[in-house]
């Protein structure tokens, strides 16, 4: 089988977010990189899959080449080889990366697509079903569970309350929620193998955007609360003011 | 004049109440633009829920049905969604923030050759056009964005936007689209315990974790939850360790709330867990540790076992509906 796994390069999860003077920009010095967690989920279902079905899996990125760094964290956890289409920075607008993408997986010839559900900066969660539009594939969104069999695949996703079981076939585009798996440490060997694998470098028009960034801010800082008392005895107080002053029971 | 199209979503047959928010705010900026709003009800019967709408201001009820829309299929979706957007000459359209809008929406517009704001939370109208305002990196930055297609889409987050009732005789049309086939079907839709509220849905959360010591204590979230009419939620350490299901997950890997009151019970409020609920109104606490993050954050808090201090909690709420 051929997969590909489209994963993005984002700050840690603990990283602390500050905006750049421009004012539409976060501050990138100091920060640590790593593969988009989500991403991660997509990465390590394509291993499995291809541990069980035999075929390759390709990375592919898009950014400039600053980001190769982080592509080979992904080599390194067992992926075959890699893309970088080049770019300046990450377009603010995912119809742009999704068109790209788009245009460098119709090549490919892969049977499936993978992807995180989101990028943990820009929350966008958009990418995958653009990309499904474009290339008139099925798609299945958040995906916690992934069995393939002869060209066909189930998914479970999760939706409010519950979940969807969706069937399909492929070629298909999938994106991995939380709880799809638990991604592999990348061991001493992967990480030596890493450095020898290709990453092939892609130049491609980009569409123009159509969503601009025009100002960051922090979200309004929460008045400070106070404790009510200690145990038991403090709830018919803590009772009184939400009901009397918050007037929400 | 501008025309606004809202995307329903209909689950179950039923319109769903972020919908209305989704109908309030579309008519708000709608009267900032000397516009209309419009909605979409796509499914194989929709006739029946097409007077719902007019009651909160909008002025087109387009219907759109056929039997092989019953079941919510992206594609299939999308291919309507964005051939009614066309019929109107829409120039937004918008949708709810939920798993199916934040699917359906992107598709809609690369259909229309467009762009999405997703997630939105607070629009306003400048001279140079609409701003929306949404959370990046898990709500510790806010991004002003402006859209430059047409139309200009994006999805809000539920219960950003207040329901306002602004009744007006809605104008229906039965619009017939050649449906495609669905790529992916839906073979059936599981509801976790019974049909429960979900956390994102909730005006109330009770929320636990590690301090609640095991799974054999939730029933007393449940019936705190109950009592308030609210729904439970879990931090992620209770749902790594099993004691919890992933969809009650609150926090950046799990779900976003922003219901009117957030009771944290036995959270210790790291960074991560509060990406996740920071926007709720009113925020409780109850916690063992003093020193715990989450009482940075809370509106008020009670130092205590969780196992003391719930059942009093339920007791006083009992007495307090029985007084009212």
């Amino acid at each position: 089988m051929n997969i590909a796994v489209c994963m993005k390069q984002t700050p840690d999860t603990e990283a602390q977010i500050k905006i750049a003077d421009d004012g539409t920009h976060i501050q990138t010095d100091g920060i640590k990189w790593i593969i988009n967690p989500y991403d991660e989920f997509a990465i390590e279902e394509a291993l499995r899959i291809t541990e069980k079905h035999g075929g390759e899996v390709t990375l592919i990125s898009l950014g400039p080449a600053s980001v190769e760094k982080t592509i080979r964290e992904g080599l390194a956890m067992g992926a075959h080889k890699a893309i970088r289409i080049d770019a300046p920075e990450s377009p603010a607008d995912p119809q742009v990366v999704g068109a790209a993408l788009a245009e460098v997986l119709k090549e490919g010839n892969y049977d499936l697509i993978l992807f995180g559900k989101q990028a943990i900066d820009d929350d966008q969660s958009q990418v995958p079903s653009i990309v499904a539009t474009l290339l008139d594939l099925p798609a299945v969104a958040v995906v916690v569970k992934l069995d393939i069999e002869d060209g066909k695949a189930t998914a479970l996703r999760e939706i409010e309350g519950g979940h969807e079981k969706v069937t399909f076939s492929l070629p298909a585009v999938v994106s991995a929620q939380r709880g799809l798996n638990e991604p592999r440490y990348r061991s001493l060997k992967g990480i030596m193998a890493a450095k020898k694998k290709p990453i092939e470098v892609k130049q491609i028009n980009l569409k123009e955007n159509q969503l601009s960034v025009e100002k960051l801010s922090y979200p309004p800082e929460k008045k400070p609360g106070r404790i009510v008392g200690e145990g038991p005895d403090a709830v018919p107080e803590l009772v009184r003011l939400l009901h009397e002053e918050a007037k929400v029971i | 004049m501008a025309t606004i199209l809202v995307v329903s979503e209909i689950r179950n047959g039923q319109l769903k109440k972020v919908n209305f928010e989704a109908y309030s705010a579309a008519r708000q900026l709608a009267d900032q633009l000397n516009g209309d709003v419009a909605t979409v009800l796509i499914g194989s019967s929709v006739s029946g829920l097409s007077d719902i709408p007019g009651k909160y201001g909008v002025n087109k009820v387009l219907q759109v049905e056929d039997a092989s829309l019953e079941k919510f299929s992206p594609d299939a979706y999308a291919a309507v969604a964005a051939e009614a957007a066309r019929h109107l000459n829409a120039d937004f359209v918008f949708m709810p923030a939920t798993a199916m809008g934040k699917d359906l929406l992107p598709r809609v517009a690369t259909l229309l050759n467009a762009s999405t704001a997703q997630d939105v939370i607070h629009m306003r109208v400048e001279d140079s056009g609409v701003v929306y305002t949404r959370p990046m990196f898990a709500g510790k930055i806010l991004a002003d964005v402006k859209l430059t297609s047409t139309p200009q889409t994006a999805t809000l987050r539920p219960k950003a936007f207040a329901i306002q009732e602004n009744p007006v005789t809605a104008a229906t049309e039965a619009l017939s689209v050649s449906v495609p086939q669905a790529k992916a079907v839906v073979e059936e839709v599981t509801t976790s315990g019974g049909g429960k509220l979900d956390v994102t849905e909730a005006d109330v959360v009770v929320s636990g974790g590690r301090g609640m010591k095991g799974p054999e204590n939730w029933h007393l979230l449940e019936e705190l939850a109950e009592l308030l009419g609210g729904a439970t939620g879990a931090s992620r350490a209770v749902v790594d360790a099993g004691w919890r299901p992933h969809g009650e997950q609150v926090g950046q890997t799990g779900k976003t709330v922003s219901p009117t009151l957030y009771i944290a019970v036995g959270i210790s409020g790291a960074i991560q867990h509060l990406a996740g609920m920071l926007s709720s109104k009113y925020i409780v606490a109850i916690n063992k540790d003093p020193d715990a993050p989450i009482f940075k954050v809370a509106d008020y808090g009670i130092v205590g076992d969780a196992m003391e201090v719930l059942p009093r909690l339920i007791e006083e709420i009992k007495k307090l509906k029985a007084e009212s």
